[in-house]
């Protein structure tokens, strides 16, 4: 493996900065008042960075396409939330529907 | 910690196990992987106890196995990990804790935890969520990737089971809710549209956070043009953050 020393330095730096990154937007918060539509808009943001998540997790892999096997299994896991299926069949559904394609031959 | 249980149905509770499980899932494949890799235990047991962010663990990982410098590592996961910023900027004061429990409140704070609480409509019951599923992360995904080292490469392969899929699928399930909302769900389309499009351009972690673009969309259309004859009501939008 890589020295052991650097591989320590990089760990610390990525631990204490992700928690610096964890606190600092709460103590902005806390500091600033913000007006309710404000307030809305933030949270808002929050559902944004989620979607994109989702996206860029469900359709890509490093950069290019993920294959069509997983996004299809979250596809199918969207339907089946909008129709307010339970969570468990939703998140089961994902696995299940991606682990078959997979199966089946469809990367 | 017992108001937690108070606080939260069983349903909810048992949403959140899942959540747990499927970290402990992803987790034995993360350690298993960072063995396979040529890392030893300590790595990503350490890891996963101090970032508890998974993807930048990965990243992290993946780049010092193939030679790259563990500072660059370090901040190219810390890219990824600045999206915790606006999470802090969302949550209502509280959530996290007061006084000393903040410090454990803080270092909590993953994807999970904040769709939680962000699902729940009341500041009690999104602080319960937000505890529950910061501290079963903070139980599974460290277990998981120290079993998963353990038992090494023997499963090597859980995409074969589509334990992949179950990460979005989770956080698609838990904002299904807002995106009801009209408004909500036309800039979260254009982000999710946005971070794609800029996926094979930019490092990892920066598409996500080019996805905040799109809240212009929703700056700059009047607030009371909401008002719109839904069968659902703006659900997201009607929470206050007292």
């Amino acid at each position: 493996m890589k020295d052991s020393t650097l591989v320590v330095a990089g760990l610390t730096t990525l631990a204490a900065g992700t928690y610096a990154f964890r606190l600092s937007g709460q103590l902005l918060r806390a500091r600033i008042t913000f007006p309710p539509r404000v307030a809305k808009l933030l949270e808002a943001a929050a559902v944004i960075l989620l979607a994109a998540l989702v996206a860029t997790t469900a359709l890509t892999e490093g950069h290019g396409f993920s294959g069509f096997a997983r996004p299809a299994g979250v596809l199918v896991a969207g339907v089946l939330a909008w129709r307010k299926a339970p969570f468990l069949v939703v998140v089961l559904a994902a696995a299940g529907i991606t682990a078959l394609l997979r199966l089946l031959g469809v990367a | 910690m017992r108001s937690i249980w108070r606080t939260l149905d069983r349903r909810g509770l048992a949403d959140i196990g899942l959540t747990c499980l499927a970290v402990f899932f992803i987790g034995l494949s993360y350690g298993a992987i960072a063995v396979a890799s040529g890392f030893p235990l300590w790595v990503p047991a350490a890891l996963s106890v101090l970032v508890l962010a998974g993807a930048s663990e990965f990243l992290f990982i993946g780049i010092v196995a193939a030679g790259g410098s563990p500072i660059a590592a370090a901040l190219a996961g810390l890219l990824v990990n600045s999206r915790h910023l606006p999470y802090g900027l969302a949550l209502p004061p509280g959530v996290t804790g007061r006084g000393w429990r903040r410090l454990l409140g803080t270092h909590v704070m993953n994807d999970e935890s904040v769709v939680f609480a962000l699902a729940q409509p009341e500041l009690p019951a999104k602080r319960a969520a937000y505890w529950a599923c910061g501290l079963g992360v903070l139980a599974c995904w460290p277990g998981g990737a120290v079993l998963g080292a353990l038992i090494g490469s023997a499963l090597h392969d859980t995409n074969a089971f589509g334990l992949d899929a179950m990460f979005p699928a989770v956080i698609l399930a838990l904002i299904v809710k807002d995106l009801r909302d009209a408004r909500t769900r036309r800039a979260a389309l254009a982000g999710a549209a946005i971070a794609l499009a800029a996926t094979p351009f930019l490092p990892a972690g920066l598409p996500v956070l080019l996805a905040l673009a799109a809240l212009v969309l929703l700056v700059r259309a009047p607030a009371d043009a909401s008002t719109r004859p839904d069968d659902e009501p703006a659900v997201a939008l009607e929470r206050t953050a007292r």
